[in-house]
């Protein structure tokens, strides 16, 4: 037998919660398509398993004070940034104790305290908001970051090109994260780009760049780590294109595979399932034990149990809920610049 | 009171709250280096530098949505569109993102941001350039809107606009800029959603907003030569609406003309008749008559783009419909 390097504790301790942090993403999603199928929750619905290397990969990144922004896809990105999976599950529930009052759903988790500025429905439309998120921090003086996710179809939408061309323009701490799982609901990459390496569309804005295999959490890591001292130390943004995979339909009603992509296509890019690999590559070396990891299994499965049962539990929305937040109704009279509003 | 143009009351209201509060910033194209495509702008670059008054690339959606993220994070933006036609490229993030931001993250964030710039007509800008949008506005639960129509009210409801914690929809005039008009001094701030009877009259209604009620106005002189008194109200907010004021007025006269500047058919005429029908029924001695544009893109040729727009004269006329005098 091949002699294990001995293990380095912080950086064990680490990848253990890289790995808690994305079993509980699939765990969560696991339980939330049984909870869609017995009709608990409605609507849209996508699920991000496959993907969840780049989502702590990511966040793992960043400090309590940043901001973090995405699209409709975004329950791993919600919990990799720290939101209980109750709340994250009675938002989906559409219930009072959700992160977002249950007037979100599945597409719009937010987070005011987390600095999670939620989840967007319109493809592309959240991408000049990340970039005014990066105005903010600037006008601010700050050294906060914003790191915005988007697929890899909204890189062809002109909501990108404006925002980005701004943050190069005028210098801002925005990290733009194309989530590239070759697809827009059927429409694969090749059939919708003019380019398939897209992280070259950066250089139209003289902007950092970057590719990254998106199913390796410690790629991510490194990459976003760059990106991160970028846009922190410099003020300067980046767009990285992280190469991933989504193993379940586009939404709750799209099959897994058949008439976009082949089953045979599939079943190649689930042999490189994240989870699998963080799993074996701390196994080899000798950071965690099968029992150790059943054990955090268990442990993920009844925190997701628990989340089930307190959305279950937690209270409808009262009609006149309806009316509520359509409107502030205050008005400020304040002039003084918070050190970090928001 | 100062004697002043509408375009240098919008301007003393951009310096007081920019002065007020450091959060404020304006952002658009042309604002800053150039002093504003209309010179609403002037002098605030001088003063504020380029940090709080921002020159952008052509790029509505995108600077649209750069002022709805900072208003996430706690500034309050200020995005100027050089005018309403071309802030339809950024409906999305009007209509999509800050008009429903409060509601759909369950209360926590709100977009204290103001969007504003020239709507309607101005003198033979042919079809693209010549659109009014606040029925389209008006519409969207989570916006405010207003249309000052005077100078004083620009310089007030801007205020009002900018201290508001919510997203307001201010709709100038490229016609109204060189108005001129009397402005109270000091701090001038008008309350949104609040109506004004800009001339008391008792024998029918007209109700306006923005540039119209100038048209109104006139209208009413008009009128008073012939011994037929007007009564003017004047909108100011289009969302929220002054119900009670549209009801006052026409219990009062007991006739109702709306003049407003867009198409007829789901104009925000039919939202005040639909209110006046309801609440003043049985106050009313003739169907509300409705001012508008004709139901046709706006021609460039002079004569026909006079034949399309709401004039004095059609204002007339449909007031002494509703007082059967013709
Ligand atoms: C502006 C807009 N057009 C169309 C849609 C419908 N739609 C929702 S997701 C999607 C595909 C987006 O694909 P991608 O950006 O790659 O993200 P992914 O779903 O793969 O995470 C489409 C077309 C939308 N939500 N917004
Ligand atoms: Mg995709």
């Amino acid at each position: 037998m091949m002699a294990r390097k001995k293990p380095d504790a912080a950086s064990a301790a680490l990848n253990r919660e890289l790995l808690h942090s994305m079993l509980l993403q699939r765990r969560f999603e696991e339980r939330t398509a049984e909870a869609y199928a017995l009709g608990k929750i409605g609507g849209f619905c996508h699920l991000y398993i496959g993907q969840e290397a780049v989502s702590t990969g990511s966040l793992s990144q960043l400090r309590p004070d940043d901001y973090v922004i995405t699209t409709y896809r975004d329950h791993g990105q919600a919990l990799a940034r720290g939101m209980t999976p109750r709340a994250v599950m009675a938002e989906l529930f559409g219930r009072s104790d959700g992160c977002a009052r249950g007037k979100g759903g599945s597409m719009h988790m937010f987070d005011k305290q987390l600095g999670f500025l939620g989840g967007h429905g319109i493809v592309g439309g959240h991408i000049p908001i990340a970039t005014g998120v990066g105005f903010a921090i600037k006008y601010r003086g700050g050294d906060q970051v914003c790191v915005c996710f988007f697929g890899e179809a909204a890189i062809n939408n002109g909501a990108f090109h404006e925002a980005a061309n701004m943050a190069a323009l005028w210098k801002l701490p925005v990290i733009y994260v194309i989530e590239n799982n070759r697809y827009g609901m059927g429409t694969a990459i090749e059939r919708a780009s003019a380019i398939n390496d897209i992280y070259e569309r950066a250089q139209s804005y003289d902007m950092a760049r970057d590719v990254v295999d998106g199913q390796d959490v410690f790629a991510v890591r490194e990459a976003i780590g760059k990106a991160v001292q970028r846009a922190r130390a410099d003020s300067m943004p980046t767009l990285l294109e992280v190469r991933t995979y989504r193993f379940m339909g586009h939404s709750m009603s799209d099959a897994v595979s058949g008439t976009y992509r082949t089953k045979d296509e599939l079943e190649e890019y689930l042999k490189r399932d994240p989870i699998a690999l963080l799993r074996s590559r701390m196994e080899e070396a000798g950071e965690i034990s099968a029992d150790e990891i059943a054990a955090m299994d268990a442990e993920v499965k009844a925190v997701v149990q628990d989340a089930l049962d307190f959305a279950d539990a937690s209270p409808e929305l009262p009609l006149e809920a309806l009316w509520e937040n359509v409107l502030v109704d205050t008005t400020s009279d304040a002039g003084a610049m918070p050190a970090r509003a928001g | 009171m100062t004697v002043m143009t509408y375009r240098d009351a919008l301007n003393a209201a951009l310096r007081e709250e920019m002065r007020r509060d450091d959060r404020v910033f304006l952002m658009g194209e042309e604002v800053a280096v150039y002093q504003g495509a209309y010179k609403v702008s002037k002098g605030l670059l001088q003063e504020f530098g380029e940090m709080r008054v921002v020159d952008t690339p052509i790029t509505e959606l995108g600077f649209a949505g750069v002022g709805v993220g900072a208003a996430m994070v706690g500034l309050r933006p200020i995005i100027e569109f050089m005018t309403w036609n071309f802030a339809l490229l950024a409906l999305d993030q009007v209509v999509n993102a800050a008009a429903k931001m409060l509601y759909m993250s369950g209360g926590q964030f709100a977009m204290p941001m103001v969007f504003r710039g020239p709507n309607g007509a101005a003198l033979q800008l042919g079809a693209q350039h010549s659109q009014a949008w606040e029925s389209w506005l008006a519409h969207i639960p989570g916006l405010k809107v207003v249309a000052p129509g005077t100078p004083a009210d620009a310089k007030g409801l801007l205020k009002a606009a900018v201290r508001d914690d919510n997203p307001v929809i201010v709709l100038e005039g490229e016609m109204l800029y060189n108005m001129k008009g009397e402005v109270p001094d000091g701090d001038h701030v008008i309350p949104l959603g609040v109506a004004e009877v800009k001339r008391v009259g008792e024998h029918v209604s007209l109700i306006s907003y923005g540039k119209m009620v100038n048209v109104a106005l006139q209208a009413a002189d008009a009128l008073a030569r012939d011994g037929v008194h007007a009564e003017v109200l004047d909108l100011r907010t289009l969302r929220p609406m002054d119900v009670p004021a549209i009801v006052a007025t026409v219990r009062k006269t007991n006739r109702c003309v709306v003049v407003e500047e867009g198409w007829e058919l789901c104009g925000l005429g039919a939202q005040v008749a639909d209110y006046v029908q309801r609440e003043a029924f049985d106050w009313l001695d003739a169907p509300v008559l409705r001012v508008h544009q004709a139901e046709a893109p706006m021609p460039y040729a002079r004569t026909l783009e006079k034949h399309a727009k709401p004039d004095v004269a059609k204002t007339v006329a449909a007031a002494r419909k509703v007082l059967y005098l013709d």
